[in-house]
């Protein structure tokens, strides 16, 4: 036996290690879209050096809303009712604006039973993250259609979807979301960047991952498995993120990298990939989608930023302590203003 | 009955001239977009300006403008505010509705009407005061475009002389009610007053029995509506978040409640608000936001009528079985589904009372009074927070949107209650908790808010089945022990409740129970019962559901309960069956009336005498 000194733990810039950071042990099929994003999600909180305990995670009903389970066991998580985390976490986010929202959520709980909800969500541009992990499939159920399911895919026992997909990237660009990205689960890099994008934005970020179900929807003829993204992927651009806190001088080649500021001071670094997407037009990025679903490509990446329009709570005007927790002097008023509009009663 | 027609009575037997003094009903049937709210609000306000009790009650349709609308003003020197059946004072401006309107009345009742309805060819048992009000209003009207909304200032005019309304009283309601602001609209309508009164005073010779006389019942009273109380008491017990979905008959709740915030809850050194205020999109977002809200931390409530509790089952049973706080004010009005939207019930009793699936049960608070109203939004939210679960406030259309005498309300005596919440410095002291474990044995735990700058603050809040440590659980002992705290729990929130209002009589072997507005045909109906009937009652006013032990012991005490209800299938009494034993159930009788308007006396009256057999 000898005896080793253990080399120093390493932690983020706020002295957190990574196991600050982890959640309750997944029991997700193995294999599922879903456990590879919680692992982005880990990283990219720990990355970014946030409080763990300043996130609240939210979820609707379904595979994808059990995973705020599996990750940030130091944040409050409120597991909810199916299709309705989004009100549940604007009201969060109204009675303590600090909060660091996280909502996430799946095709069926958020274009099927919730499309109500977040398309109200998106109209209000709530500043929180939201993850949509998009299998097109009902897991917990065994294996029925979402909204999200495209034409022409097919289930494991045959049946052939004929309706029209929702597509809640187009919804989100179009209702008001102020950062709308598009990726999949097996791309580790581009996933967190834009996750690290997502957590430093000031506005609501929609993330539609498409996150394959290994259960009920990866087979042949399923336009959410992984060997169709595989084929079918085509990122608009290589994404790079320079957190505001890093020191970090980034040679920028002329012409070849779009470089987007935001709220926080950190720098969203977009590398052209043969064509030159400019995230800030959205007719462009409605176009950019539709003609990638008529020709049967899933385009990936950062579609739609907006850095500069205010979210919600700002909106509203109210102090900026937590509502929630305001003492009584502040929130009740005093016996004479009582007495004055019993006056104007009389 | 129109028996009359056959036989017409004569309207001056010696009985109906006797004179009647503070003691009548005037109601002005008009049409709904007319703009007779105003005109109706003077006259109840120059009455309650003279010292005379007074309610005022508005019967309108489930439409904007065109359809009859009935204003119904109650004076009564003996203090009765509950709707009387019988209208004997009947200003009739709707040609639609007048012929109706004027077979019903009893004889020797006086009519001042619209002269070119000739109502006075009808019936010969009346008093018709006939009003050429076309003719009148052009003088003092020149614009056209207004005469619509002034014409109807002519009809005070003609009361005030008719009933013997002091003017200078008629003057000062009117100038309350258009303020400082609108001197000039004012003006225009005193005008027209005036020409009614002029008009009477030259052509109307008095003839029948009614008259006022000045009180002074009223001294240092207010006047308003349950709607506004509900408001004022939710900014009074700190409201932080409001989320609502407009409904009939609750949205004049949250909007009077934005109009206080405005005034009264913004930061005066940072101008900004200490509240938030969200229109959902639906009642279910709304439902959602406030327990996403009190989650984490904020006193927050919603206001809806029947449809929108119905649309909040689902979260309020996550609310019950998640443990979190919220405030529901329930403005009932007439259902199932759509109904009579613009009509009062007690109807949401049952459903409210067992709202979700599974075994789910919540309190529910019954003001009955605007002072009540006020300081039960206050009990609310107290125990919301104390209890960590939903508390609905079942007011109704009549309580919220009719305006009401009142007494002054008083400021709260004891200062607002957060519940069990632990703060980052307890949880070093205590090195973490339990959430859902029954530390101090009244089946309530502890909770942390999201935020709470401590590593050791999170939980996991979930609607599936839990342990006592807040963690993913469906083991059958885990299930049950949490079921059965939260059983213990609502045990501990019956002790917590407001007690009912009691009057025992000791003679009396029969006794009435009824909650909320039900009171004032209840308490009116004990002393016709006396007086016409010699009948000794007992009652029992209910605060609050679960019931307390009074209620027990009060049916226990008496041979026969009448329990009044405002619904087809006396919901008061199926409450009081799923906890009595069939001994006291065998003593209950029910009475019940679902016509839509407010419960009247009389009614209540002629069914405890058929049912007595008196």
């Amino acid at each position: 036996m000898s005896t080793t000194t253990a080399p120093p733990k390493k932690t983020n810039h706020i002295g957190l290690e990574v196991s600050s950071y982890k959640g309750g042990r997944t029991t997700l099929c193995a294999g599922c879209g879903h456990n590879a994003i919680s692992e982005r999600i880990i990283e990219a909180f720990y990355e970014m050096g946030i409080e763990p305990w300043s996130v609240a995670k939210f979820s609707g009903i379904g595979c994808s809303s059990k995973s705020p389970a599996y990750f940030l066991n130091m944040a409050h998580g409120f597991n909810s009712v199916h299709g309705r985390a989004p009100s549940v976490a604007t009201g969060a986010i109204l009675a303590n604006r600090h909060l660091f929202g996280i909502t996430v959520s799946g095709d069926g709980d958020t274009a099927s039973i919730g499309v109500g909800q977040f398309i109200h969500m998106l109209r209000r541009n709530i500043r929180q993250v939201y993850i949509i992990e998009n299998n097109g499939v009902y897991g917990l159920t065994k294996g029925q259609f979402s909204a999200t399911a495209d034409l022409g895919a097919k289930l494991k026992t045959g049946v052939i979807n004929d309706l029209t997909p929702i597509d809640c990237c187009v919804e989100a660009i179009q209702l008001g979301a102020t950062l709308v990205a598009r990726s999949f689960s097996g791309d580790k890099r581009q996933l967190q960047a834009i996750l690290k994008a997502a957590i430093a934005h000031h506005g609501l970020s929609i993330i539609d991952v498409i996150s394959p179900c290994v259960t009920f929807n990866d087979h042949e003829g399923s336009t959410k498995s992984y060997a169709y993204m595989k084929e079918h992927d085509e990122p608009l651009q290589e994404l790079d993120f320079v957190p505001a806190f890093a020191d970090i001088t980034v040679e920028i080649p002329e012409g070849e990298v779009r470089e987007i500021t935001l709220h926080d001071g950190s720098r969203l670094l977009l590398k052209k990939l043969g064509r030159d997407y400019d995230p800030a037009d959205k007719m462009n990025a409605l176009r950019t989608l539709n003609e990638a679903e008529a020709a049967g490509h899933v385009v990936t990446g950062i579609l739609y930023l907006d850095p500069t329009r205010k979210h919600f709570i700002d909106q509203l005007n109210v102090v900026d302590e937590p509502l929630g927790t305001l003492p009584e002097s502040r929130t009740r008023p005093p016996r004479e203003t009582l007495d004055r509009i019993m006056e104007e009663l009389r | 009955m129109p028996t009359v027609e056959e036989s017409p009575v004569s309207p001056l037997s010696s009985e109906a001239q006797q004179s009647c003094v503070n003691d009548f009903s005037i109601q002005v049937a008009t049409v709904n977009g007319s703009g007779s709210q105003t005109a109706n609000t003077v006259l109840m306000r120059s009455l309650f300006q003279m010292g005379i009790p007074v309610s005022g009650k508005n019967l309108f349709p489930s439409n904007i403008a065109g359809l009859p609308t009935w204003f119904t003003i109650r004076a009564s020197k003996d203090g009765y505010i509950g709707r009387k059946k019988e209208i004997d004072f009947l200003v009739a401006m709707n040609a639609e509705t007048a012929q109706e309107d004027v077979r019903k009345l009893d004889p020797g009742s006086a009519v001042v009407y619209d002269e070119p309805l000739k109502l006075n060819a009808i019936r010969q048992d009346l008093h018709f005061y006939p009003v050429p009000f076309d003719k009148l209003v052009g003088p003092v009207c020149p614009e056209a475009r207004l005469r619509k909304l002034v014409r109807n200032m002519i009809y005070d005019g003609v009361v005030a002389h008719l009933l013997g309304i002091e003017m200078d009283e008629v003057r000062k309601a009117l100038l309350k009610q258009f303020g400082a602001r609108k001197a000039k609209a004012a003006d225009l309508n005193w005008g027209a007053v005036e020409a009614g009164r002029d008009f009477a005073a030259a052509n109307l010779p008095k003839a029948d029995r009614y008259s006022v006389k000045r009180m002074n019942a009223t001294a240092g009273k207010i006047i308003i509506d349950g709607n506004a109380a509900c408001a004022l008491g939710a900014m009074f017990a700190g409201v932080t978040v409001v989320t609502w979905y407009p409904i009939t008959p609750s949205s004049s709740l949250v909007e009077s409640l934005i109009g206080y915030l405005k005034r009264f809850r913004i930061d005066k050194e940072t101008g900004l608000a200490t509240y938030a205020v969200v229109q959902g999109e639906d009642e279910l977002a709304s439902i959602g936001m406030v327990l996403g809200a009190a989650w984490a931390g904020a006193r927050s409530m919603t206001a809806t009528a029947g449809p929108g509790i119905s649309l909040m089952s689902e979260f309020t049973g996550l609310g019950y079985y998640a443990e979190i706080p919220a405030v529901i004010v329930d403005v009932q009005r007439v259902g199932p589904s759509t109904g009579l939207p613009t009509r009062t019930m007690q109807g949401d009793l049952i459903s409210t009372a067992l709202l979700s699936h599974g075994d789910t049960k919540h309190p529910m608070l019954f003001p009955s009074s605007m002072r009540e109203c006020f300081s039960m939004m206050i009990d609310a939210f107290d125990l919301a927070e104390r209890f960590q679960t939903p508390v609905f406030v079942m007011s109704d259309l009549d309580l919220g949107m009719n305006n009401w005498m009142s007494d002054a309300f008083q400021y709260p005596g004891k200062p607002i209650e957060r519940g069990k919440v632990l703060n980052a410095e307890e949880l070093t002291k205590l090195s973490g908790f339990a959430r859902y474990r029954d530390v101090d044995g009244d089946g309530v735990g502890y909770r942390t808010l999201p935020g709470t700058n401590h590593p050791a603050a999170a939980y996991f809040t979930r609607g599936s089945g839990h342990n006592d440590r807040a963690g993913y659980s469906e083991r059958e002992d885990d299930y049950m022990n949490n079921m059965d705290r939260l059983a213990r729990k609502f045990e501990s929130i019956r002790q917590a409740l407001p007690g009912p209002h009691l009057d025992i009589n000791s003679r009396a072997h029969v006794g009435l129970v009824c909650a909320g507005t039900s009171r004032y045909a209840t308490e009116e109906s004990r002393d016709q019962l006396l007086r016409e009937r010699g009948l000794e009652t007992s009652y029992l006013r209910l605060k609050a559901f679960p019931f307390g032990q009074e209620l027990a012991d009060f049916v226990r005490r008496h041979e026969r309960v009448y329990v009044i209800d405002q619904n087809r299938d006396a919901q008061l009494v199926m409450l009081m069956r799923l906890e009595f034993e069939p001994e006291l159930i065998a003593k209950l009788r029910s009475v019940r009336y679902y016509g839509g308007l407010p419960l009247d006396a009389r009614t209540v009256t002629d069914e405890i005498v058929r049912q007595e057999g008196l």
